[in-house]
């Protein structure tokens, strides 16, 4: 692997050196590293770009790393992965992706991630996104992410992107069976001239299935920002979608949630904010001694933690 | 070490709420300000801390005109301020809050200490996010504990009994009650309520923009209470006087 996917890496997969467990590492469209598990296998597609990982049934403890990275412009990278993970399974996946310009072109990942929990099974999945390089070419990164749970099962998603990627693209869907659970914490911060589409859809199929949406979001310079969700309930079910948004200088933010319930017993739930840094919250840190710069980096920071 | 003189505040473009109002306090004492709602309270803390300007007058902090420093001035200073409405952050949990406030990290004794001070258990508080999952109460708490964290040289406390219990009121008392015995810090409470003014090194009563009554709190609060026997409001003795 390159010296920028090293880097890359360090930032959006917590790399130290080496990945203790699975991990298959993209880099440019190629695979600069690849290792299985007796309970994790990771194959080669045979008919498109991408892996196949199979977590087997009760796998407990174990980390995967799939971690791709672009390193340079002229690159569109469009990859398949699919996680097939077994009945009462307990594990984490890291999907970091870092994209890096110093050309004149744009350089692109797009991951298309289908993950299908089986019964009972337990998912963390990662996923951190940076652009990084000086080059005027844009750093994009469109990632698609379909869950499937199987009764009984979790999927908790935890995605964070805070600078660098000049356009990206967010969709996630989800289909949620009975007594499972999908679980999103989205963390999103744009500057300068970056945009950035967040789209939701999920349907809760199952009896007790639930969903919880969480997108906070900052949105500085000059960039903008789209938020879409719609969240389903088809049975007796339970859906919370929550999006807070910051704006900064020039930032403009567009959320448009939607609920469709066609249950009597759909209950369904959604919150929205749009807004600068509250007044009183900088001056509440001013009184303990920080300036107003100080203090509207902390509330971001905390914020967005 | 606080010295107050001519000072006074109108709302931009209307009424003039501070008129004229002089008072001293003195380093190590516990002073509570008083008086009946909509005279000036709330403004004459919000002055001291920086949060308004005066349209006259001058504030003096250990010898030092501080009346054109700004509120994060006036905090590095030395002065420390507990909002009546507690602040809502979402994404500081009460740990941040008091690290901020106290200008490092905290070990978990420390953390222990301070929220034990206003009456919480840590463990169930410090991870938490400042946010409006905490009742009035609890926020209200955390915010005294914020001011408590700063160990600041003049601390000020605006209306600290509004919405808590009265459990938490007793344990805030005694903590007031253990800062002033140790003397290394003044403190200005806003309060109505008898169990703070009968533990006041000095009474300070505001009415209409301007200072009443001040003097010892042996001598004031039985003033105080024989007004309320007489069923008489503060409000209007400018007028019979």
């Amino acid at each position: 692997m390159n010296k920028i996917t090293e880097e890359l890496l360090k930032e959006v997969a917590d790399f130290k050196g080496e990945f203790q467990g699975a991990y298959n590492i993209r880099e440019d469209g190629g695979c600069a590293g690849r290792q299985s598990t007796k309970n994790i296998q990771i194959t080669s597609k045979e008919d498109l770009p991408g892996i196949d990982i199979h977590i087997a049934p009760g796998t407990k403890g174990e980390t995967v790393y799939i971690p791709a990275c672009v390193t340079h412009s002229k690159v569109d990278d469009l990859v398949y992965n699919d996680f097939f993970v077994g009945e009462g399974a307990d594990v984490v996946i890291v999907a970091g992706c870092g994209v890096h310009s110093d050309g004149e072109d744009q350089a692109r990942h797009n991951g298309i991630h289908r993950f299908f929990l089986k019964k009972g099974a337990h998912v963390v999945y990662k996923e951190k996104h940076l652009g990084t390089g000086k080059g005027k070419g844009l750093r994009r990164i469109d990632p698609v992410t379909d869950v499937y749970l199987e009764e009984d099962s979790v999927l908790e998603m935890d995605t964070v992107q805070l600078g660098g990627v000049d356009r990206t693209v967010r969709k996630t869907n989800g289909v949620v069976g009975a007594r499972a659970r999908l679980v999103v914490r989205e963390r999103l911060m744009t500057d300068g001239e970056e945009t950035a589409r967040t789209d939701f859809d999920v349907t809760m199929e199952g009896e007790d299935s639930g969903v919880d949406l969480m997108s906070r979001s900052v949105a500085k310079g000059q960039s903008h920002q789209e938020f879409y969700s719609c969240i389903k309930g088809k049975a007796r079910c339970t859906g919370h979608s929550e999006c807070d948004a910051i704006l900064s200088e020039n930032g403009t933010v567009t959320a448009q949630p939607a609920l469709e319930a066609s249950h009597i017993d759909a209950s369904l739930i959604h919150e929205a904010a749009i807004g600068k840094i509250a007044g009183e919250q900088i001056l509440k840190l001013r009184t303990l001694g920080l300036t107003e710069q100080e203090a509207e980096a902390r509330i971001v920071e905390g914020f967005l933690k | 070490m606080l010295k107050i003189e001519h000072l006074a505040w109108s709302i931009p473009g209307g009424e003039e709420i501070i008129k004229d109002i002089d008072f001293e306090a003195e380093q190590g004492k516990l002073i509570v300000v008083t008086g009946p709602n909509g005279g000036g309270k709330t403004t004459l803390a919000k002055l001291i801390a920086g949060i308004e300007c005066p349209s006259n007058g001058k504030i003096l902090f250990d010898g030092e005109d501080i009346t054109n420093l700004d509120v994060t001035e006036r905090a590095q200073k030395g002065i420390a301020y507990a909002f009546q409405q507690p602040v809502r952050f979402k994404g500081l949990t009460v740990r941040d809050l008091l690290e901020l406030a106290a200008g490092d990290k905290l070990p978990e004794e420390k953390l222990c200490a301070l929220l034990g001070q206003v009456g919480l258990c840590a463990n169930e508080y410090i991870d938490r996010e400042m946010n409006t999952s905490l009742s009035g109460g609890e926020s209200k708490r955390i915010e005294i504990a914020t001011v408590l964290a700063r160990q600041a040289k003049l601390s000020i406390f605006d209306e600290p009994e509004a919405g808590i219990d009265l459990w938490s009121f007793s344990r805030l008392v005694e903590t007031f009650q253990q800062l002033r015995s140790r003397g290394t810090g003044t403190l200005l409470v806003i309060s109505h309520q008898e169990r703070i003014l009968s533990i006041a090194d000095e009474i300070v009563v505001i009415a209409d923009g301007r200072v009443r009554m001040i003097g010892p709190g042996k001598e004031v609060l039985p003033q105080l209470l024989a007004d309320e026997r007489a069923a008489r409001c503060p409000l209007g003795k400018e007028e019979m006087a």
